[in-house]
C-alpha cells in the first residue's frame, strides 16, 4: 500500500501544503454519531444521537453542560471532548470568579481553538479527535459555534457534525427561514430532532434511549433532556425514523466529501465532485474502506471490529 | 486616626522601633444568627458594615443562598467571608458536574466547609461561619464553625459582634435553659419543643433590635433567609440606624 | 500636667526611679542590651500618597472626584497626579493611597483592556463596572493574602448590566462594600456625612439631580481641603451618566473634567482657632 511520508507528525506539511494528521482528526469526527445544533433569536438547541458499544452497555454521553448558560455536543473521541469540556468549565468558572460575569460564548470557543491550534504546531502532539458544537446564551444573544481539531471555529445558524451529518445539514438549510423566525422553543427542538432523524440509517429509530436534547436561551439555563425526559419531545415528531432512507447510499457519499470544512472542501462539495478530490484522497479512501461504515456502525455489529474509541 | 497632642512626644528617643507591620485582618462588625426548626431553618444577619467607628455602608448583605437549599454566612473579616463563600459556591458547582447534578446534602456541605477552613489553619479565615438548611429527614439543621474549622450541629447559634449578647437569650428562648415548670419549685425543667416559624421570626427580630440597642457594630437592617421544603426565601426588616 | 500620653499613668521618675518593665511581666518591653539585635522586619508602608476619593450616585449615573496631589509624608511632592482612571467605555476607577501601587493598578487595568479587545474585537461583550470591581477586589485580596498588599483604597463607578448606577469600594485588605455614597480615607470621616445628608437612604439616589450631587461633591472637596492637611484645592471630577435620547436609545456619556479649583474658599474661621487639641493656653 502506498505509504504517506507526511503524516508521521502533526507539524510537517505535505508538499501540497496539507497537514495530514489534522485531516485524519477531522475523519475521526465522522466516525462518531451525529450531533445537530440550531439557533433561533432567543434559543439554541442541541440534539445528538447516542451510541452504545453493545446491547448490554450504556450509551455514550453526547451533550455536556459547561455552565448555566453554555453547553456542548460532541462527535468523535469522547475522552478528548471530556478534556476540552473540563477546560471550558474551568474557564467559565474563573470568569465568574474573577470578573463576576458569565463567560461569553465567543471567548469560550476561542480558548479551546487556541488549545487545538497549539497541537497542530508542536512536535509529538496529537490533534484533538473530536468536533464540538458549542451552544451558549450571553449578553449578545444566542450563539452556536462549531469547533474543529484544526483550531478553526465558525459561528452557525445551524450545524451538524458526525456520521451522515450532511443529511441533517441539508434539512437545516431547507428549513433555515422558519427556524430563524420561530419564537417557540418546542418548534426549535422538533426541527433539531427532524434534522437528527435524517442522519439515521435504515433500521434505526430515534428512541428516548439513543437521543439527547438540550436547550439554552433567554431565561432558561442550559438544560439537558435524556432518557425518559426526552420522550416528550419525540412524541411531537411525525415519525421517529429517517424519512429519506431510500437514497441512503447517495447521502453517504455526499457526506464523506463534505464534512471537511475548510474552504477548499466547501467548494468541492458545491461542485459535487468525486471522492478523489477530497483532501487526503489516498488516505480517506483507504480509511473508509477499513473503518467500519457508518451503517454497519449503527446497526448491531456482531463482528465487534468497530473502533473502540468511538464516540 | 492619631490625635494631635501638644507634647515633645515626637522628640522623645525611641528605644524600640515603632512596629509598623501590615495587618492582613480587620473587623467589619455585624452579627449573624441561625435557628433550626422542625421543618425549616433560618439564617439572619444585619446589613451594616463597619471599620473602627465608621459605618462604611448600611446595606451590604452577608447571608447568601449558595445553592441546593443551603444558606451560608461568614461573619467577621468581610474579605475572608466573601472569599470563603465564593470558594464554597465554586466547589458546589464542581460537585454537581462530577456527580451528575446530585444535590449536596447539608451534612456533606458541613464537612466540606470544615476542610475549607482548616486548609487555612495557619493563615485563617477570620470569620464565624454558620450554614443552615434541611437534613436528609427534612428537619431544620444549623451548623456553626470556629475560624479554623471546628464545627458542630446545633439548634441555634449566634455569631459575630453581638454573639455574646444574643446567645444567652437564645439559650433561654430556644433551648429553654433556666426555664422550669411553674409550681414545681425549680425541680422540673420546661419540656423542649420545636418552635413554630412565626415564633422563630419574632425571636430573631427581637434579638437583632436588642443587639442594635446595645452594640455599635449592629444595626441598619436585618436580612433573613428562610429554608423550607419549598426552597429559600428572603425577608428584610429595617433596624435603627444610630 | 504632662500632656504626653506616653507618660500617663507611670510612676514619677524623680521619685521612684526609672520604670521596671519586668514587674509581673507587665510589659513585653525588652532589655536595653537586646535592642540592637531587634529582628529585621519586612515592613511596608505607603511612600507617596494620594488622599481621599469621594463619590456618589445620582438618578442618571455616578459622580466621583479626587484631587491631584501626591504627598511624600508631609511634603507636597506632586501636584499634577490624575487619580481617576477610565476603564472601558463607561467605568471609572478612583484610587487613593500609595501612588506607585496606583500606577501598578493602572498597568493592570490597561492590560485588562487589551485582553478584552483581543477576545471581543467585534464588541457586544462590554467590560462593565461590576466586572472591573470584582477583578480589582480579587487582585487586592490575593496580594494581601501574600502579605504583600497594594496599599490602596479604590472606588469603582459605572453601570450595572441592567443600566442602574454602580458604585463599590475595595481596599488593600480586599474588603468590599457598595453604597450610594462612598469615600476613602479622610473622606469617609469628613465627606460621607455630607453626602448622606443628600442621600439618607441608599435607594434615595434615584431622586437626586446631577446638579445637586455635584454641588454637594464640590462642597466635600472644599471641606476636605480645609481640614485634610494632605488635600489640595486642585482636583479632577468624572461624571458618568446614561441618558435616554429622543429615539429612545440609551446613551452613556463619560465626562472627565480636570484641573478644577475648590471655589468659594473662606478662611474666616481660621482666625478663631488657636492652639491644638489639648494644648492649654
Amino acid at each position: 500500500m502506498f505509504r504517506n511520508n507526511y503524516d508521521n507528525d502533526s507539524v510537517t506539511y505535505s508538499p501540497t501544503g496539507r497537514l495530514f494528521q489534522v485531516e485524519y482528526a477531522l475523519e475521526a469526527i465522522k466516525q462518531g454519531s451525529a450531533a445537530v445544533g440550531l439557533v433561533s433569536k432567543s434559543h439554541v438547541v442541541l440534539a445528538a444521537l447516542k451510541r452504545n458499544a453493545e446491547e448490554l452497555g450504556s450509551y455514550q454521553k453526547k451533550i455536556i453542560k459547561i455552565d448555566d448558560h453554555m453547553g456542548i455536543a460532541l462527535a468523535g473521541l469522547a475522552p478528548d471532548a471530556r478534556v476540552l469540556s473540563n477546560f471550558l468549565r474551568k474557564q467559565a468558572m474563573s470568569s465568574k470568579m474573577i470578573f463576576n460575569r458569565p463567560l461569553s460564548t465567543s471567548k469560550a470557543v476561542l480558548s479551546i481553538a487556541d488549545k487545538a491550534q497549539e497541537n497542530t504546531q508542536s512536535y509529538g502532539s496529537r490533534p484533538y479527535g473530536v468536533g464540538l458544537l458549542i451552544a451558549g446564551y450571553d449578553e449578545t444573544g444566542a450563539h452556536l459555534y462549531e469547533f474543529q481539531p484544526s483550531g478553526s471555529v465558525l459561528e452557525y445558524y445551524g450545524a451538524a457534525i458526525g456520521a451522515r451529518s450532511q443529511a441533517a445539514r441539508t434539512y437545516l438549510e431547507r428549513n433555515l427561514d422558519t427556524i430563524l423566525e420561530t419564537d417557540s422553543v418546542e418548534d426549535l427542538i422538533v426541527h433539531g430532532l427532524n434534522a437528527l432523524r435524517d442522519t439515521l440509517s435504515q433500521d434505526v429509530e430515534l428512541t428516548f434511549k439513543n437521543t439527547s436534547v438540550s436547550v439554552v436561551g433567554k431565561e432558561s439555563g442550559f438544560t439537558i433532556y435524556d432518557d425518559e425526559e426526552v420522550q416528550q419531545w419525540l412524541d411531537k415528531l411525525d415519525s421517529v425514523s429517517n424519512a429519506r432512507n431510500r437514497d441512503d447510499d447517495d447521502n453517504d457519499n455526499n457526506e464523506d466529501s463534505n464534512t471537511n470544512t475548510n474552504e477548499e472542501t466547501t467548494t468541492t462539495t458545491t461542485t459535487n465532485t468525486n471522492d478523489n478530490e477530497n483532501p487526503a484522497s489516498e488516505e480517506t479512501t483507504t480509511a473508509t474502506e477499513t473503518a467500519p461504515e457508518d451503517d454497519t456502525n449503527t446497526t448491531t455489529d456482531p463482528s465487534g471490529d468497530r473502533m473502540e474509541t468511538d464516540d | 486616626m492619631r490625635t494631635t497632642v501638644a507634647s515633645e512626644y515626637s522628640a522623645e528617643v525611641h528605644h524600640v522601633p515603632i512596629e509598623h507591620r501590615f495587618n492582613p485582618y480587620s473587623d467589619n462588625g455585624g452579627t449573624v444568627l441561625g435557628i433550626a426548626g422542625e421543618d425549616f431553618a433560618v439564617l439572619a444577619g444585619d446589613t451594616r458594615q463597619v471599620e473602627g467607628y465608621s459605618i462604611h455602608t448600611r446595606y451590604q448583605p452577608k447571608v447568601f443562598d449558595v445553592g441546593d437549599d443551603i444558606i451560608m454566612t461568614a461573619n467577621g473579616f468581610a474579605a475572608d467571608g466573601v472569599a470563603l463563600i465564593d470558594r464554597f459556591r465554586n466547589q458546589l458547582k464542581w460537585y454537581k458536574f462530577d456527580h451528575g447534578g446530585k444535590k449536596l446534602n447539608i451534612k456533606s456541605a458541613a464537612r466540606y466547609i470544615q476542610h475549607l477552613l482548616y486548609g487555612k489553619r495557619f493563615f485563617p479565615y477570620y470569620v464565624h461561619t454558620i450554614i443552615a438548611g434541611l437534613d436528609e429527614d427534612g428537619k431544620g439543621a444549623v451548623y456553626s464553625y470556629d475560624p479554623v474549622g471546628s464545627y458542630e450541629r446545633e439548634q441555634c447559634r449566634a455569631g459575630g459582634a453581638a454573639a455574646s449578647l444574643i446567645m444567652p437569650f437564645l439559650d433561654n428562648q430556644v433551648n429553654f435553659k433556666n426555664q422550669y415548670e411553674p409550681g414545681t419549685d425549680g425541680k422540673k425543667k420546661k419540656d423542649l419543643r420545636y418552635l413554630k416559624l412565626e415564633e422563630v421570626l419574632e425571636l430573631v427580630r427581637d434579638a437583632f433590635s436588642s443587639a442594635t440597642e446595645r452594640h455599635i457594630y449592629v444595626g441598619d437592617g436585618l436580612e433573613l433567609l428562610i429554608v423550607t421544603k419549598e426552597g429559600v426565601r428572603t425577608e428584610y426588616y429595617p433596624l435603627k440606624r444610630d | 500636667m504632662n500632656h504626653d500620653p506616653f507618660h500617663w499613668g507611670r510612676p514619677n521618675q524623680e521619685t521612684y526611679g526609672t520604670y521596671n518593665y519586668n514587674i509581673a511581666q507587665a510589659s513585653n518591653q525588652q532589655h536595653e542590651s537586646q535592642l540592637d539585635d531587634f529582628p529585621k522586619m519586612h515592613t511596608q508602608q505607603p511612600i507617596i500618597t494620594g488622599t481621599s476619593v469621594v463619590s456618589l450616585k445620582f438618578k442618571d449615573g455616578i459622580i466621583i472626584a479626587a484631587d491631584n496631589l501626591g504627598s511624600y509624608g508631609s511634603l507636597l511632592r506632586f501636584n499634577n497626579l490624575e487619580r481617576l482612571i477610565k476603564v472601558g467605555d463607561e467605568t471609572v476607577v478612583g484610587i487613593s493611597g500609595d501612588i506607585s501601587d496606583l500606577q501598578q493598578l493602572e498597568r493592570i487595568l490597561a492590560q485588562l483592556e487589551i485582553e478584552e479587545e483581543i477576545y471581543d474585537s467585534d464588541g457586544g461583550h462590554k467590560l462593565r463596572a461590576p466586572h472591573v470591581h470584582e477583578y480589582l477586589s480579587k487582585i487586592l485580596y490575593n496580594r494581601r493574602s501574600k502579605m504583600d498588599p497594594l496599599w490602596n483604597a479604590v472606588i469603582v463607578g459605572g453601570f450595572n448590566e441592567d443600566g442602574t448606577p454602580f458604585l463599590k469600594y475595595v481596599d488593600l485588605l480586599g474588603v468590599t462594600y457598595g453604597s450610594s455614597t462612598l469615600a476613602t480615607g479622610f473622606g469617609s470621616h469628613l465627606a460621607v456625612p455630607l453626602l448622606r445628608q443628600l442621600i439618607p437612604n441608599d435607594i434615595d439616589y434615584t431622586k437626586v439631580e446631577e446638579e445637586d450631587a455635584r454641588k454637594v461633591l464640590e462642597n466635600c472637596m472644599r471641606v476636605l481641603f480645609y481640614r485634610d492637611a494632605r488635600a489640595a484645592d486642585k482636583y479632577s471630577l468624572v461624571t458618568i451618566k446614561s441618558q435616554t435620547s429622543e429615539s429612545g436609545s440609551k446613551q452613556i456619556t463619560f465626562n472627565h473634567e480636570k484641573e478644577l479649583k475648590v471655589e468659594n474658599q473662606s478662611w474666616k474661621f481660621a482666625k478663631d482657632i488657636s492652639g491644638y487639641g489639648s494644648k492649654q493656653l
